[in-house]
């Protein structure tokens, strides 16, 4: 735990549709409350660049599905102390995984050569190269607690974060187990 | 037909010769998950997870197929037992292609309330995301591999209700598939009268209706202990089945 006294929380988008970012907008007038008691040191709606040190709380959205996302996994897990899978595609890997019955260079072609009738071109450097496979979250660094749903509930979010801002590891109901 | 008395969880039962423990469990409010049986068709043991316990031995016994004897000691909600069932629930979910969240069958399949009911709260082994393939050659309906659980109540319905055999199995371990007539598409089965319903026994949304969209499909399996129960005892009487 870092000294000053509020929990320090990041909120990472990797391989999803952000929408496990907007269902946690969706605690409402509770972000309020949230910001008083803890600090957000990253996060996609933070302008913040790099993932910095000593994060007690990372709730993490998406699948692993990139070099770079693999890249962040490792980051992520050195500089915090508890891991959150955030929603379906952290978990399972969910919709991030459908392409994974395709190869890498096929769905590639199709996206940006196939369906970009206007200027194809393959990305080479802006973009990370994409895995073989989209991951689960937990096949690639250890994680601490797992949040489900496509997205989340907001209660299932505010159930979590209320007892990981405790220093609790959450122990969710059965209610708020629920794929899709 | 002699009565059998026994104990499950330490409570004493009892039950006719000719029912499964399965059976007579549920008749005493004990619930044991399953996922291959289903009321109206035959069993056959393939998802073991109505697996028990039977005192004086260490083999476990599936419920669906296993007929109790005279003072047997069942036990049916062991550790051992809540570890293997949360295990086969694994397996399952990492040897196909599951996304709930785009899936017909949302919030409607039975896999689904199997991980809720052994609290999966993420799958520990190593998700394989296979490369299955999916018919829509039929007018009617589809058939998603992907989605597929290797239960059989598919071939069973079709053989033993319909009367039409089109599915069967090919293959086997982690290649097992199910097929239809001799390995084609199914809509080029001469045997199949689209009657529909190896769709609505499927658990889960590997057969599904040609249209329905996300979450849409519920699928309604009163019909078939209502149709065997005509044409065995000759009596036309719908009675509710138990839907986990
Ligand atoms: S069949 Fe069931 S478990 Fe599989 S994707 Fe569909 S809803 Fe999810
Ligand atoms: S629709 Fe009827 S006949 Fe055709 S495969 Fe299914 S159960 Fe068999
Ligand atoms: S298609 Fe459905 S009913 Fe047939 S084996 Fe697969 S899961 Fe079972
Ligand atoms: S329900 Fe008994 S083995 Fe499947």
């Amino acid at each position: 735990m870092a000294t000053s006294a509020k929990p320090r929380v990041a909120t990472v988008w990797l391989g999803g549709c952000s929408g496990c970012h907007m269902s946690l907008l969706d605690l409402d007038e509770r972000l309020i409350e949230l910001a008083d008691r803890m600090e957000l040191v990253f996060s996609p709606i933070a302008d913040v660049k790099e993932y910095p040190a000593n994060v007690d709380v990372a709730l993490v959205e998406g699948a692993v599905s990139s070099e770079e996302h693999e890249h962040m996994a490792r980051l992520i897990r050195t500089r915090s102390r508890c891991v959150v899978s955030f929603g379906d595609c952290a978990t399972t890997g969910n919709v991030t995984a459908l392409r994974n019955r395709f190869s890498v260079n096929d769905l590639m072609k199709r996206s940006y050569v196939e369906l970009a009738p206007g200027g194809p071109a393959m990305p080479s450097t802006v973009i990370s190269p994409l895995a073989d496979t989209a991951r689960p979250l937990h096949e690639v660094i250890p994680v601490d607690a797992f949040l489900h749903g496509c997205p989340p509930t907001a209660e299932e979010i505010w159930f979590a974060v209320d007892a990981l801002l405790q220093g609790r590891i959450p122990e969710l109901p059965n209610v708020y187990l629920r794929y899709g | 037909m002699a009565v059998i008395t026994f104990s499950i969880n330490g409570e004493p039962v009892s039950g006719r010769q000719d029912e499964s423990i399965l059976e007579i469990a549920r008749q005493h409010n004990i619930r044991i998950p399953t996922l291959c049986h289903l009321d109206g068709l035959s069993d056959v043991g393939a998802c073991r997870l109505c697996l028990v316990e039977v005192e004086g031995t260490a083999k476990l016994f599936p419920a669906c197929s296993t007929f109790p004897s005279e003072n047997m000691v069942v036990r049916t909600d062991t550790d051992r037992l809540r570890r293997y069932r949360r295990t086969i629930v694994e397996l399952l979910a990492s040897e196909g292609n599951h996304q709930c969240a785009v899936c017909v069958v949302n919030n409607h399949c039975e896999l689904q309330n199997l991980a809720y009911q052994v609290g999966l709260e993420h799958v520990r082994v190593q998700y394989l995301f296979p490369r299955k393939d999916l018919d829509a050659s039929h007018r009617d309906y589809i058939i998603d591999r992907n989605r597929c659980v290797l239960c059989t109540r598919c071939v069973r319905v079709c053989h033993e209700v319909e009367g039409a055999h089109v599915w069967d199995i090919a293959n086997r371990g982690i290649n097992c598939e199910i097929i239809a007539d001799m390995h084609q598409p199914w809509g080029t089965s001469d045997s199949c009268t689209s009657c529909g319903k190896c769709v609505l026994v499927c658990p889960v949304g590997a057969l599904i209706e040609k249209g329905a969209t996300v979450a849409e499909m519920e699928k309604h399996r009163a019909f078939l202990p209502y149709i065997m129960t005509a044409r065995t005892k000759h009596e036309w009487i719908a009675r509710a089945i138990e839907e986990d």
